[in-house]
């Protein structure tokens, strides 16, 4: 519901497209599984992870943002003076105050246009994709980035093994508006979020003094419980049923996670989308990074979609995406 | 009540074998369990012992071995 204390455009909200960057550089395997002491075929087995992509040295989030935002903006047909808002989602920018949003949004030509950090790692995007569907109806465009250099983040040796596996570097983006006008086929409703927040487990997932410290065990114990019921949470109140589901788009923490969330849903394992394979945990770009891949190859999508993420905080959530003009009786996966 | 044999049917149920960690063994260094598991083996241990495991209690510490997981459902008053 829009704030009653803003002028209104409309109160519904619409995701009309995506985009994405990554890096030049594959990193495949086995060069990591060399530098952590680990066979190539244990990181495939324990993440899902095929290869990744990392950040030149002279590359910033707020490059990779840029990019992925320009991809986005192309793919809309959209131009960046229309932007209302921009909110950038990062766990690991170079600097935390200011952080890459004004960076992104002085790239992008604007002296004055409202840009937000959210310094959030993994659940970041969705977070700001949520604040983005709260602006809409009074500010129009919204642009939504989450980039991240993660691999700044971890340490390539045997004692950072179990963060070194998993994350990439690269940056996904979408743009969020109001009101029906000029929406291409394919467009979505944003028409729910179920977003929390629970400090008491900070200290299971949190970067510090540069690195990220991660409690695997920990991480998968609370993401596998939390993300199914926030799922749960959001497709009741909006009666929605899970085979109703035709995507979820889950951040890709971990192939075996996203599985064990689908198989606690009981939802079909070939609907949880998936690229994790080629880029690895991006945290909180690879909501978006995902999404751009899906809606690239779903540009008409005919089922409801779920957008979901976990991750620092501990934040987690989901939020509710709905084929835009198709007629519950024809929702189809 | 004794509730090791309790925790060993979960275990094994989850593991998919007849597996017997030592009391202080760890479940997870050890190879017996992956992580993966971990969300089965606690959801497990709820049905079999009919107690509620908070998320506040969703750390894996707790779960890491027989000796702890015993511990931990003495301490919600299953003995």
């Amino acid at each position: 519901m829009a704030d009653p204390a803003l002028p209104s455009v409309s109160t519904r909200t619409y995701l009309r497209g995506f985009g994405g960057y990554v890096p030049e550089r594959v990193v495949a395997n086995a060069e990591v599984a060399a530098l952590v002491g680990e066979e190539a075929d244990w990181i495939l087995k324990v993440s899902g992870i095929r290869q990744r992509r990392y950040a030149a040295d002279s590359q910033t989030v707020a490059d990779l943002a840029v990019l992925a935002a320009e991809d986005c903006l192309t793919r809309c047909g959209v131009g960046a003076a229309e932007l209302g808002m921009i909110v950038v989602a990062s766990g690991s920018a170079e600097r935390f105050c200011p952080g890459p949003a004004a960076t992104v949004a002085s790239r992008l030509g604007f002296a004055g246009t409202f840009a937000l950090d959210v310094p959030v790692a993994s659940a970041g995007s969705l977070i700001a994709l949520n604040l983005a569907m709260r602006f809409a109806p009074s500010v129009g465009k919204v642009l939504v980035i989450g980039a991240e250099i993660m691999s700044r983040r971890v340490r390539l040796t045997p004692e950072g093994r179990d963060t070194a596996i998993l994350f990439g570097d690269g940056a996904g983006a979408c743009l969020v508006d109001a009101g029906l006008a000029n929406l291409e086929q394919g467009a979505l409703e944003l028409v729910d979020a179920a977003l929390y927040t629970d400090g008491n487990a900070a200290e299971i997932l949190r970067m510090e003094e540069g690195l990220l410290h991660m409690e695997g065990g920990s991480v998968i114990l609370q993401a596998a419980r939390k993300v199914p019921a926030a799922i749960r949470t959001l497709l009741e109140r909006n009666g929605v049923l899970i085979e109703q589901v035709g995507t979820l788009l889950m951040h890709q923490a971990n192939r075996n996670l996203i599985a064990k969330v689908a198989s606690t849903l009981k939802l079909a394992p070939e609907r949880a989308f998936l690229n994790i394979e080629r880029f690895g945990n991006t945290s909180s770009a690879s909501l978006l990074l995902a999404a751009a891949e899906w809606h690239a190859a779903t540009p008409a999508p005919a089922a409801p979609v779920v957008f979901a993420a976990f991750g620092t905080g501990l934040n987690w959530g989901a939020i509710l995406g709905l084929p835009v003009a198709q007629p519950v009786t024809e929702w189809s996966a | 009540m004794d509730t090791v044999p309790g925790i060993l049917k979960v275990l094994q149920a989850v593991a998919g074998e007849p597996i017997t960690p030592e009391p202080d063994e760890s479940l997870f260094s050890s190879g017996m369990l992956d992580s993966f598991a971990l969300p089965d083996f606690v959801s497990g241990l709820e049905e079999e012992f009919h107690v509620k495991i908070p998320d506040s209690d969703l750390s894996a510490r707790k779960f890491d071995t027989l000796d702890k997981v015993q511990a931990y459902l003495a301490d919600k008053g299953v003995e």
